[in-house]
């Protein structure tokens, strides 16, 4: 059986796109899953440095495509997970330097050794986006509560279904339960509300986040993270289990679960 | 045959009567009207088709004998004849001649007496999924929505909008022009709301329900009104 090809994807930038790349390839490897990352964000490229493999680059996904190296050369080998592997963008290149049929290839060659790829795909919905996407079995859309991200987020999905890619699925990351209950913040009901798409996890604002990314440790190797939690929890999805929604209210008193309600019963 | 004077028939088109070609033209026509106003209730309103057979007709006896059947509630719709005469006079009053087949070529007159329970709409789009931001629909007639309208949608049309959904996005009803154009939807919280040349955006409501509404021009001025 072939690998999933799974896109994670969302219009707008900074809403964690990377992070939960990242977190989503150690978690599934610590589930003894065979992962290859692809960051499809050519010219940008980050995922390495959150992946803490940016030392270790010598060929990069262009040259793949270009036909300089072979794939395995450019497939960086995880330091903790031996079949963790990621795939970097090219730094010096744009994003015309790969077209869609190259990722439909790459990916293809990839399947039959692997469990799962994770495409990081670049903000935005050119080229780049379509690159990202052209694979793609599962999508999934990562948003923040805000108006602006769930805007782009809502625009992607209409992208995505025009493509036959669609709906997807979405992730709804840096939730801080306080602001929702005071109103100052979009619940996830108000969110799938105007996405009408069905949600894969919501990731709790959590301050070991930062860090990590900024060490190369991803957060979901944290087993006291929230936000670690959350994202193995979204791994243990994509892998077909069931897996309950997590609490995020610390304080679960009467008040606290009244208030709840009228923030829209989100959890 | 009554009195072998006339005889009186239901077919497709209305009554068919026929009328004696040989007995004495206003005996006939009397006794005819004896019948009509003793059966009264039962043909009033009913389409007559008079054969006389070849009998020729002036122009002034086929006239008295519409009256007579005009009085009585009845029209005078054809006359059937053999008689170049009679054929004359039905034409000259503007009815239907010739046996068989009721005036090929002038059965444009047919539309004003049979209505097709058909109506005639117009066209438009049906789209059954939500409009997402970024968008569009255009259509040179009407749109019709199963399904929300998402901020940063966008529809367009030359006629009505209807969205069966939220509208939260932009719709422009009525986009030639025509301000008898409307926009409905199950819940009206667009973004901006277009009818011909009007425009206006939805105020900030706290705490609103959810409810079909109607948006119209009237008086120079878009008025969203809920839907009863």
């Amino acid at each position: 059986m072939g690998a999933k090809v799974i896109t994670v994807t969302s219009g707008k930038g900074g809403v964690g796109k990377t992070t939960a790349t990242a977190n989503l390839g150690v978690a599934l490897a610590r589930m003894d899953k065979r992962v290859v990352l692809v960051d499809a964000d050519i010219g940008l490229r980050n995922l390495d440095v959150v992946m803490g493999l940016e030392n270790r680059i010598v060929y990069d996904l262009v040259d793949v495509v270009e036909g300089r190296c072979k794939l395995r050369q450019a497939m960086i080998k995880h330091k903790q997970f031996p079949e963790l592997y990621l795939i970097p963008a090219a730094q010096t290149r744009d994003k015309t330097a790969v077209s869609p049929a190259d990722m439909i290839q790459l990916t293809d060659k990839l399947r039959q050794e692997m469990d799962f790829i994770v495409i990081d795909s670049p903000a935005g919905i050119e080229r780049g986006f379509r690159n990202a996407i052209a694979p793609a079995d599962d999508v999934l859309i990562v948003t923040n509560p805000e108006v602006s991200a769930v805007r782009d987020a809502d625009r992607i999905i209409g992208l995505l279904e025009a493509e036959n890619k669609g709906p997807g699925r979405l992730i709804l990351n840096r939730v801080k339960m306080e602001m929702i209950r005071k109103g100052e913040m979009m619940s996830a009901a108000d969110v799938t509300d105007i996405l009408a798409i069905s949600l894969i996890g919501i990731v709790p604002e959590d301050e070991n986040v930062v860090p990590a990314s900024n060490s190369g440790v991803p957060v979901s190797l944290n087993e006291h993270s929230r936000a670690g939690q959350a994202f193995r929890n979204i791994a243990r999805r994509l892998n077909g289990e069931n897996v309950p929604f997590m609490q995020l209210d610390e304080n679960n008193g009467f008040l606290q679960r009244l208030a709840r309600l009228f923030a829209g019963g989100s959890s | 045959m009554h009195d072998q004077l006339f005889a009186i028939k239901g077919v497709r088109e209305g009554l068919l009567v026929t009328l004696s070609a040989t007995e004495e033209w206003q005996i006939v026509i009397a006794r005819l009207g004896e019948h009509f106003d003793e059966q009264s209730n039962f043909y009033t309103g009913a389409r007559i088709i008079v054969d006389v057979g070849q009998r020729p007709v002036p122009k002034y006896d086929l006239s008295s004998l519409k009256a007579l059947l005009e009085r009585r509630g009845l029209m005078l719709w054809a006359v059937l004849s053999t008689s170049d005469t009679t054929n004359d006079a039905t034409n000259a009053l503007d009815l239907r001649t010739s046996a068989g087949s009721f005036v090929p070529g002038r059965e444009d007159l047919d539309d004003g007496i049979e209505i097709s329970p058909e109506e005639t709409g117009s066209s438009g789009v049906m789209l059954r999924r939500t409009l997402r931001s970024g968008r569009t629909v255009h259509s040179p007639g009407h749109v019709v929505i199963y399904g929300d309208v998402n901020p940063g949608a966008e529809i367009i049309a030359i006629g009505d909008i209807i969205v069966w959904g939220r509208l939260r996005g932009n719709a422009h009803a009525g986009a030639d022009g025509d301000e008898s154009a409307v926009i409905c939807a199950l819940d009206m919280i667009p973004t901006q709301l277009r009818i011909a040349g009007y425009i206006v955006t939805s105020p900030a409501e706290k705490g609103r329900k959810a409810r079909p509404e109607v948006a119209q021009v009237r008086d120079h001025q878009i008025v969203v009104e809920t839907w009863e």
